[in-house]
């Protein structure tokens, strides 16, 4: 059950989405994101839709993988989609008691619904098609010049990296816990939100325990083998711009410059 | 016959490129008071299958019955599957969570909803039957405890349920010798005692010779042999070849016979073999 969170999962490959330098795919994403914001109108979500579906071809994903990392999402989605449709005011379509809906509400919910969508599916392109090591030495790289003004770019990389370490290893161990805990009877899935909340202490107890225990034979794994920060540390894989990303990164900032563009041509 | 899996599957992951089978075509009994020692390489499929046997994980496809009861009948009461079959962790002792000794271990009856007294009589039962003495340790908390008496609580805490069926997922891993020889010492006990059936896991030979009657040899998924100890240890090549081995007194008993001494090399204990050195002897100093 905990296995089925595909949010920031890596989906092995060996296409050329996967082996663009992470530093071009996270400058792609936040142009994604930003552009999708500078959209006003139906029509551009086409080159949008185009852009999703390309990256997904050609990286070989699986569209079961994408929609799964919708699902949990699907809540606010259709809130947002409820809210902006009975909320926007304009010419009334239907009135079901209390409710209206008008013609701008029903544009407005649908537009911001598929805006959702895609910002979810884009920036769940980018974990999916990443490594966590690279994303996060891509993140390092990036921070990196904020260093002279006193970003830890390293520390903070590497507190990422350590995180995402641990992500699959705890979600195994709670799945461990839960189970041995419902070998001895106890019930995590029903009662009340206060008995739920209360049957949870079997679980995060040991969870805890185990996770501080995990934390500080880390640290003296790490002090082991000398780690002293980031400071004249060299590495194996060192991130090198090749012509493809330059290619790459150029064509994207033409094309999200003309999704942004779009806000402003009258067609 | 308290336990039969009929041709369960089970995979993991399927339809992502993680798939991975994990049980193929699992076919098994188990009788009422049998002491079954589960052997195999690591990846070989134990740890699910012993979760298959109180419903925490569902097979794929086929079928598992537990005391008459089919798993995948929708009837069928997980908690009552759950009392039956007692399933022991691996390193038991990290799920412990309570302030006290007495309040872990009687968080399985609780959940059974046993009336106080009764609860307060499996804990006393339980803690006697894993040699850790009540009076002195049910108000302490069980992370003041050594590793082997910890886990000894969390046995303890499995136990309590009264189960009719004790799985134990390697419970002398990382435990030091001494620790390991009490804990075996207090699972022969259990099951001499109490009557209960025990599914050993364990990759230690010596300790699967020492108490278990009769071997599940599971390899590559799949259950690769069945038979009393005896006739398992006596295909010591078929086992190696599995990545497994024979007990080493098993072993050095083969060599002796191999050297031409005419001694029974089927024997599995120390004391076995000893018995049977000593007969050769006597009946060399004879002849």
């Amino acid at each position: 059950m905990l296995k089925d969170i595909t949010i920031g999962q890596y989906f092995p490959g060996t296409s050329i989405i996967h082996k663009l330098d992470p530093r071009v795919k996270i400058v792609i994403v936040a142009m994604f994101i930003a552009s999708l914001f500078f959209v006003t109108s139906f029509w551009p979500y086409i080159l949008v839709v185009a852009f999703i579906g390309t990256i997904i071809s050609v990286a070989k994903l699986p569209l079961k993988f994408i929609i799964k990392g919708l699902k949990p999402l699907m809540f606010i989605i259709l809130i947002t989609f409820a809210i902006n449709l009975f909320l926007t005011k304009g010419e009334v379509l239907f009135e079901i008691g209390p409710l209206t809906i008008t013609k701008e509400g029903l544009r407005q919910s649908v537009f911001m619904a598929l805006r959702l969508v895609f910002l979810i599916t884009g920036t769940s392109l980018l974990t999916l098609t990443t490594s966590p090591i690279a994303l996060t030495d891509g993140i390092e790289r990036l921070l990196s010049p904020f260093k002279k003004i006193g970003l830890p770019a390293h520390e903070l990389a590497m507190m990422m990296t350590i995180a995402l370490r641990f992500i699959p290893t705890l979600l195994e161990e709670t799945d461990k816990i839960m189970k041995a805990q419902m070998a001895r009877g106890a019930d995590f899935e029903s009662g009340n939100i206060l008995s739920r909340a209360r049957n949870l202490v079997p679980l995060l107890v040991p969870l805890f325990i185990n996770a501080f225990r995990r934390a500080d034979e880390l640290a003296t794994a790490m002090e082991a083998r000398c780690y002293r920060g980031g400071e004249g540390r060299t590495r194996l894989n060192e991130l090198k711009f090749r012509s493809r990303d330059y290619v790459v990164l150029f064509s994207m900032v033409v094309f999200f410059g003309f999704i942004i563009s779009t806000r402003y041509l009258v067609i | 016959m308290i336990i039969q899996l009929k041709n369960v599957n089970y995979t993991y992951n399927p339809g992502t490129p993680f798939e991975k089978k994990a049980l193929d075509d699992v076919n098994l009994e188990v009788n009422e008071g049998e002491f079954i020692g589960l052997i195999g390489h690591t990846g070989s499929g134990k740890s699910t299958l012993v979760q298959h046997l109180n419903g925490l994980m569902k097979p794929t496809s086929g079928e598992i019955i537990i005391d008459g009861k089919s798993l995948s009948d929708k009837d069928t009461k997980m908690k009552e599957i759950r009392q039956k079959v007692g399933l022991v962790f691996q390193y038991p002792e990290h799920q412990l969570f309570e302030e006290t000794i007495y309040k872990d271990i009687a968080f399985g009856p609780k959940n059974l909803g046993l009336s106080d007294e009764e609860v307060d009589e499996r804990v006393r039962n339980a803690m006697e039957l894993v040699g850790l003495d009540f009076e002195t340790l049910k108000e302490r908390s069980p992370f003041e405890l050594s590793g082997g008496q910890k886990r000894r609580v969390a046995i303890a805490g499995v136990v309590a349920m009264k189960p009719k069926v004790l799985v134990l997922d390697e419970p002398t891993a990382g435990l030091d010798p001494r620790g390991r020889d009490d804990i075996l010492d207090e699972i022969r006990n259990l099951y001499e005692k109490e009557n209960i059936t025990i599914i050993l896991v364990s990759h230690s030979m010596e300790d699967i010779a020492r108490l278990v009657n009769r071997i599940f040899v599971m390899h590559k998924s799949k259950v690769a042999m069945t038979g009393t100890t005896r006739e398992v240890f006596s295909k010591a090549d078929q086992l190696e070849s599995m990545g497994l081995g024979i007990p080493q007194i098993t072993k050095f008993m083969r060599r002796f016979k191999s050297l031409g001494h005419d001694v029974k090399d089927d024997v599995l204990t120390i004391e076995e073999a000893k018995e049977e050195i000593l007969k050769y002897l006597r009946s060399n100093r004879d002849a």
